[in-house]
């Protein structure tokens, strides 16, 4: 009977523990399926259960962190009151929003109407259980990884369409349209650039394509190829911002035109959920980003043995959340200083600039293998 | 209407922009990072817990006040400049006569409930004999207290 197999340390862990606690059971029902079938079934349980800790953990710590940096650039404190600086604030709206009223307005599609949130949250929890956080920690090693992410990236503009159709409401359908129209675009020149790092690490699992950056900091693929990895770089955070819908992108939104877009219209749990899978998003692209060019798990190490045994000490765990915070770090400054572009300038940005530029740059690091390498 | 120009002019302007426009966000965001590094550039103040060293801006305009000296004595003639200056009647100047005969302020009336410190009556004094205080926490439970006689003692000037 095939079973299919959690490789981690954990997995064998609990492969090793059941059939000791099996012994216990009456011999009737021992056997060897059930053994690996119960194993495997609690593997299940404990990756689901850690995809959803990463998840929905990291959410009220970055809904914290974004109304910190958003209030030291515009020279105020942010929340100071609930608890040491205002870090249980966060836990009080949560559960304020949970306990609300959920209700839909007249005239909308129910249906839709409460599967539209359901489906945003599909995307970055599939792409989360892509993620290597570390040598023997993940919980999908596929290795069609990043087809995959581009596949699944979809669900994201299906959720927001359905979301702003079904409100029956002409602002979220405007803003619903609008970041359809966007989110499609640049998921061109997104996907282009996960090509190029395909394409220089010749693989497309994201394990392997954490393996090929082992080393120093040079080698981790921003720094590896010269110019043109950092170039990628910057156009890979570009349109991962476009994707995530945030702000200089947020035109599906725009609280300033539309009164919030395509979640106009939601409260409650289901306005909760897409808070969520926006923040979820911001984790699992700056993962991502982290995998594919800033050296995954790997520390980043100079060179000079004496401090690289330093660095080597701290688990590849932590290395990869600095790492994604980091991002995090960026994509919020960005979102906290740049001004929102006009829909019409959006498209051409992505249709003359980003679009040409990545071809290029494809150009480029073929033309960097067939040399260099 | 866009005017129309010629390929080479529309490249010149799409390259010209492709570096002014990094250039542009590069100054941006060069300003909020240092914002967000020198925390002794926010400006919000944690008002009850720091209410012991909190100082006023001297622009501040709080309740109107009389400048007194040590001896309580004021500068007012009673002229009623500040009454007329008021745009919302909040001062009422009764004037009294002294011994000598002469028109000198006898109660400096101040209804401020329906000030609203917007300041004319100082600017419009002829004398400096008011001016707006720096306290703001004037919030009372009582409306009695917010209709105040400024001046301490009667008959001067």
């Amino acid at each position: 009977m095939f079973v299919p197999s959690v490789t981690h340390p954990i997995g064998d862990f609990v492969r090793d523990w059941v059939p000791r606690l099996a012994e216990y059971l009456p011999a009737s029902i021992q056997s060897e399926d059930l053994n690996s079938v119960v194993a495997f079934l609690i593997n299940a349980v404990i990756c689901i259960i850690a995809v959803c800790v990463v998840n929905i953990g990291s959410a009220p710590i970055l809904i914290y962190m974004e109304r910190k940096v958003c209030a030291h650039v515009q020279c105020r404190l942010g929340p100071m009151r609930l608890g040491w600086h205002g870090t249980l604030q966060t836990i009080a709206d949560v559960i304020k929003m949970l306990f609300k009223e959920v209700y839909a307005p007249s005239g909308a599609d129910k249906l839709m109407f409460y599967l539209a949130p359901l489906i945003v949250l599909i995307a970055p929890f599939i792409v989360c259980a892509l993620i290597p956080f570390d040598k023997n920690l993940v919980v999908a090693d596929v290795s069609m990884g990043i087809p995959l992410i581009i596949a699944v990236n979809g669900f994201g503009v299906l959720g927001i369409l359905l979301g702003g159709w079904s409100s029956n409401n002409k602002y979220s359908l405007l803003g619903a349209l609008r970041s359809g129209a966007q989110m499609i675009s640049y998921e061109i020149s997104f996907t282009m650039i996960l090509l190029f790092v395909v394409m220089i690490s010749g693989s497309t699992n994201l394990m392997s394509i954490t393996m090929g950056q082992e080393g120093t900091i040079f080698d981790w693929w921003i720094f590896k190829i010269p110019v043109l990895g950092f170039i990628a770089f910057i156009l890979f955070f570009i349109s991962s911002t476009a994707e995530m819908n945030r702000a200089p992108f947020d035109i599906a939104e725009a609280e300033q035109e539309l009164t919030g877009g395509y979640h106009t219209e939601y409260n409650g749990t289901p306005f909760a959920m897409f808070y969520l899978a926006e923040y979820i998003a911001l984790i699992t692209n700056s993962a991502l980003a982290t995998t594919c060019f800033l050296g995954g798990f790997f520390p980043p190490c100079i060179g000079i043995d004496a401090v690289d045994n330093v660095l080597k000490m701290v688990p590849g765990v932590v290395w990869f959340f600095a790492k994604i915070y980091f991002m995090v770090w960026c994509y919020m400054m960005v979102r906290w200083t740049f001004v929102r572009p006009r829909v019409d300038q959006l498209m051409d940005f992505e249709w003359k600039f980003l679009l040409p530029v990545n071809l290029v740059l494809l150009v480029a690091g073929a033309a960097f293998i067939a040399i260099g390498l | 209407m866009q005017k129309q120009i010629s390929t080479i002019q529309y490249i010149k302007r799409y390259l010209k922009r492709c570096i002014t426009g990094p250039w542009s966000l590069i100054c941006g965001l060069s300003v909020t990072l240092k914002y967000f590094f020198n925390p002794k550039r926010i400006v919000t103040e944690q008002y009850p817990e720091n209410r012991k060293t909190l100082k006023m801006h001297d622009r501040y305009r709080g309740r109107l006040e009389m400048i007194e000296d040590a001896d309580g004595n004021n500068h007012c003639t009673a002229c009623g400049m500040c009454e007329r200056a008021c745009p919302n009647a909040s001062i009422n100047v009764l004037a009294t006569k002294n011994i000598a005969g002469k028109k000198v302020l006898g109660r400096y009336v101040y209804h401020f409930a329906s000030c609203t410190q917007c300041g004319l009556c100082v600017e419009a004094c002829p004398f400096g004999a008011i001016r707006m205080s720096p306290a703001f926490e004037v919030a009372t439970t009582d409306p009695n207290d917010l209709e105040m006689i400024l001046n301490k003692k009667e008959g001067q000037g």
